[in-house]
C-alpha cells in the first residue's frame, strides 16, 4: 500500500510538471456534499440543477461526485475528508452545518480548494464562502403580493428563526410596505425545512385567518397545492413550481447555483482561484425570478421593474426603516451592511408576529 | 398448500453460533444481486463497499469513530433485551446524555480546568440514565409498555435538543444559527492518536464497557439474573430475582452507557451541540445489538460491521454513483437475515397440502391452531 501511495505521488507530480508545458489532461475533479436527497425538489435540487449544468458547460474538462443525505455532525467530516483524499480539487459543501468540518478538514489539505454554502468561517485560505441574496426576490414578491391581495394580507409560512429566514420576511414587508405603508404580514412558524404535511396546515391556517396570498420559506410544494384548492395565489420557493399550481403561481424565487459553479471551477483550472465571500443575487445571476404568472399587465410591469432596480443596484433595506417596535433603525438614504443582514434578529415595523427565540 | 412454522425441540448449537455469518454471506449475495440490478459490477460494488474502507489509516480511525456509539449503545441494550426489557428509546438517551454532559462547557464557559472532561462523561451517564430511568418508572409502577414510552421518549429528547440549540443555549457569537459556542478545549475528548486520524477515545470506552458488560454477564450472579428473568420470570421470581430492580437496573445501564455515548459523540467528534447530533445511533444500535446475538464480545464485531456499511455506502457513492439509499437497504437486509436465520434455527417449515390430506387427519389438525 506504501508504495502505491509513493508511486501515485509521483505520478501526481509529474501531471503537475507537465501540465505546466501543456494544458492539463486529467479533468479538474468537482466534489459536492448535498444535506438532502438531491429529489427533494428544493435545496439540494437546486445544487444539483447547477452541478448539472456545470458539467453541461465545461464538459470533458470536469469530473463531478456528489454525496447526497449527509447529515450535519460526525459525519460531514469524514464525507469531506474522503472526498479530499479521493483526488477532488474542490470540494463544495451546500449546507449551513457542514461549516466547521469544511475548516476543520481545509486545514488538513491545504492543496484543495473547498467552498461553504450559507456560512461565515474562512479560517484558512483555502476556503471560500458562497450564498445568494435571495432577499432581492422576496421584496419582488412584497411588491406583486400588495399590488394582488385584496384583503391586504398575505401569509408567510417560515421555517426557523434564523436570520436568513427574518431578512426575508423583513424583506417581504418592506416591498409590500412600498406599495402599501398598511399592508400586513402574518407569520407562521413550521419548525420545518421540509414536512409537506406541516407546511400544508400552516397554509391552511393562515387562509382561514383571511389571508389572500401565500408565501413560504420552507421547501414543499404543498403550501402552493393548498392554495391551489382554495383558489388564492401564492409564490413559489427555491424551484419553479408552476406546474403545482399553474393558475396559483405568480413567481417563485430560483435558486440558480449553475453560474457560480461554473465560474469556480474554472478558476481552479485557469490557477486563479482565491478565497472570496460571494453573496451574489439578481445581478450575479444567483437568484432568479420565474416568469411573472397569473397577474394583470401592469403588475408584471411593477414586479419587473422592481427586479430591474434592485438589478443596478438598489439595496431593499435602505431608509428610512424602522423596527418592530417603532424605534428607528436605518435613517433616511442610509443602506443596511452585510454583517447587520447576517445576523439580522429583529422584524422591521408593521410585522404582525413576535419573533420567536 | 400451505407453510408452517413449526417449533424445533431442540436447536443447534452451532448453527446459532453461526447465523450472523450466513446471515452476512446471505447479504453479500443479495447486495451483489442489487448492484447487478444497478448495472454496476457487483465484484467492484461489494470491493468499494467492504473492502476500501479498510485500506487506509484515517478510514480505519473513522470506522473507530462511527463505531464508538454503536457499540456503546448495543452493549447497553443487550442487558435490556437479555432481561425482557425492551428500551427503543436508546437514541432519546444519548441525546439527553449529551445535553447533560454539555451543561460545563456551555453554560460554564469560563471553567477551564482537567476536571471539566470527567465530570462532562460523568453528568453525560447520569443524563442518559436518568432519563432511562423513566420508562423503567412507569414499568414498574403502572406496568406500562417500555416499548412505546421509551420510543416516545425520543422525540421529546430531539424536540428538547432542537430548542435549547435554537433558544436559550445559542451561540452568543453565532449569527443566531442554531448551535451552541463551541467546546473549549478542556472540554474536547482527545483523540487516541491524533497523528494518524480523528478516532477518539469515545470507541476505547467502548471497547471497555463490552469487557465489562461481558465479565457481568458470564461471570456474575448479576448476569445469570439477567439471563433468568429474561428466560424465565417465574423461574425466576422462584429464585428469589425481583423483575422490578432488574427493569430498573438494566435501564439504568443502558441509559447510562448511551448517555456516555452521547456525551463522547459531541465532545470528541462535533464539539459543540447542533439541532441533530446524532444519525439514528440509538436505533442502529438495535440491529447492531442483535446481530451480535445479545453478546457484549459480539456487539463490539457487529458494531464494526455496521459502520462499515456506512463508510461503505460513501464509497460507494462516490466511486460507482449509486445512491445513498443501498446503504441504508444493505442494513436492512442484513437485519433481515439475522432474523430469518434465527427463526429457522428456532423453527422448521412445515409444509402441508390440504388437498391431499385426508379428511381425519385434517380434523386432528384442527383444534392444534385453534
Amino acid at each position: 500500500m506504501k508504495t502505491s501511495m509513493k508511486a501515485f505521488a509521483a505520478a501526481a507530480v509529474l501531471g503537475f510538471a507537465a501540465a505546466g508545458t501543456a494544458q492539463a489532461q486529467d479533468p479538474t475533479k468537482a466534489c459536492f456534499i448535498y444535506v438532502g436527497p438531491i429529489g427533494d425538489f428544493g435545496w439540494s435540487y437546486q445544487h444539483h440543477q447547477g452541478v448539472l449544468q456545470l458539467e453541461k458547460e465545461l464538459g470533458d474538462t470536469v469530473e463531478t461526485a456528489y454525496l447526497e443525505s449527509v447529515p450535519e455532525g460526525a459525519d460531514a467530516e469524514r464525507a469531506i475528508e474522503r472526498f479530499a483524499r479521493s483526488g477532488c480539487d474542490i470540494i463544495f459543501t451546500t449546507s449551513f452545518g457542514y461549516m466547521d468540518a469544511t475548516n476543520k478538514v481545509a486545514g488538513r489539505f491545504p492543496d484543495v480548494k473547498f467552498e461553504h454554502a450559507t456560512g461565515y468561517k474562512r479560517d484558512h485560505p483555502n476556503v471560500s464562502t458562497y450564498n445568494s441574496r435571495f432577499y432581492e426576490g422576496r421584496y419582488v414578491q412584497g411588491v406583486i403580493a400588495a399590488k394582488m391581495s385584496k384583503a391586504n394580507v398575505a401569509g408567510y409560512i417560515a421555517s426557523f428563526p434564523i436570520p436568513e429566514v427574518v431578512m426575508g420576511i423583513n424583506a417581504f414587508m418592506l416591498g409590500a410596505q412600498s406599495v402599501n405603508p398598511d399592508f400586513k404580514v402574518k407569520v407562521v412558524w413550521a419548525n420545518t425545512w421540509f414536512d409537506p404535511g406541516k407546511e400544508a396546515d400552516a397554509a391552511k391556517a393562515l387562509i382561514d385567518q383571511g389571508v389572500d396570498i401565500i408565501t413560504q420559506h420552507t421547501d414543499s410544494t404543498a403550501p402552493m397545492q393548498v392554495a391551489a384548492e382554495r383558489g388564492i395565489k401564492a409564490f413559489g420557493q427555491a424551484s419553479d413550481m408552476i406546474k403545482f399550481g399553474p393558475e396559483t403561481q405568480l413567481t417563485s424565487i430560483v435558486d440558480e447555483w449553475g453560474p457560480y459553479y461554473v465560474k469556480r471551477v474554472k478558476a481552479v483550472q485557469d490557477g486563479t482561484w482565491e478565497q472570496v465571500d460571494v453573496w451574489g443575487g439578481f445581478k450575479e445571476g444567483h437568484v432568479v425570478m420565474a416568469p411573472y404568472q397569473n397577474m394583470p399587465d401592469d403588475v408584471k410591469a411593477l414586479a419587473q421593474e422592481t427586479e430591474d432596480k434592485i438589478r443596478s443596484g438598489f439595496n431593499p433595506f435602505t431608509g428610512p426603516i424602522n423596527r418592530q417596535d417603532g424605534s428607528p433603525w436605518l435613517a433616511e438614504g442610509e443602506v443596511a451592511d452585510d454583517p447587520t443582514l447576517l445576523g439580522m434578529n429583529f422584524y422591521v415595523e408593521g410585522i404582525d408576529d413576535k419573533l420567536p427565540n | 398448500m400451505r407453510l408452517e412454522l413449526v417449533k424445533r425441540p431442540q436447536h443447534s448449537a452451532l448453527f446459532s453460533a453461526l447465523s450472523p455469518f450466513i446471515a452476512l454471506a446471505l447479504t453479500l449475495v443479495a447486495g451483489a444481486i442489487v448492484f447487478m440490478f444497478l448495472g454496476k459490477n457487483p465484484v467492484e460494488a461489494l470491493y468499494y463497499f467492504f473492502i476500501d474502507p479498510l485500506r487506509e489509516t484515517w478510514s480505519l480511525h473513522e470506522l473507530a469513530v462511527k463505531a464508538a456509539p454503536l457499540i456503546l449503545i448495543g452493549v447497553g441494550l443487550s442487558i435490556c433485551y437479555l432481561s425482557n426489557n425492551w428500551n427503543i428509546g436508546a437514541e432519546g438517551q444519548f441525546i439527553i446524555g449529551a445535553i447533560v454532559g454539555a451543561i460545563l462547557p456551555v453554560m460554564y464557559p469560563d471553567l477551564q480546568s482537567w476536571i471539566v472532561l470527567p465530570l462532562m462523561l460523568l453528568m453525560g451517564i447520569l443524563g442518559g440514565a436518568a432519563y432511562a430511568a423513566i420508562p423503567a418508572f412507569l414499568k414498574v409502577r403502572f406496568n406500562t409498555n417500555e416499548i412505546l414510552t421509551s420510543l416516545m421518549l425520543v422525540y421529546v429528547a430531539q424536540l428538547f435538543l432542537d430548542w435549547i440549540v435554537r433558544g436559550p443555549w445559542r451561540n452568543p457569537a453565532g449569527f443566531n444559527f442554531p448551535e451552541t459556542r463551541t467546546f473549549h478545549d478542556y472540554a474536547i475528548l482527545p483523540e487516541i492518536w491524533p497523528a494518524s486520524g480523528r478516532a477518539h477515545w469515545g470507541f476505547v470506552f467502548a471497547l471497555l464497557a463490552a469487557l465489562a458488560l461481558w465479565f457481568l454477564l458470564s461471570r456474575t450472579l448479576k448476569g445469570f439474573e439477567v439471563k433468568v428473568i429474561g428466560q424465565s420470570p417465574r423461574a425466576g421470581r422462584f429464585a428469589g430475582f425481583s423483575r422490578n430492580r432488574m427493569v430498573i437496573f438494566a435501564f439504568l445501564v443502558s441509559g447510562g452507557l448511551a448517555g456516555l455515548a452521547g456525551i463522547s459523540e459531541v465532545s470528541g467528534a462535533i464539539g459543540q451541540l447542533r439541532p441533530s447530533i446524532s444519525p439514528g445511533y440509538g436505533f442502529t444500535a438495535i440491529i447492531v445489538a442483535f446481530l451480535g446475538r445479545l453478546n457484549p464480545l459480539g456487539i463490539i464485531a457487529a458494531g464494526l460491521i455496521l459502520a462499515l456499511t456506512y463508510l461503505g455506502g460513501e464509497a460507494a457513492q462516490i466511486s460507482l454513483g449509486v445512491t445513498d439509499k443501498v446503504a441504508r437497504s444493505f442494513q436492512g437486509m442484513l437485519l433481515f437475515f439475522v432474523l430469518a436465520c434465527d427463526m429457522l434455527i428456532h423453527y422448521r417449515i412445515r409444509v402441508t397440502r390440504p388437498a391431499l390430506a385426508t379428511k381425519a387427519e385434517r380434523a386432528a389438525e384442527e383444534p392444534a391452531h385453534a
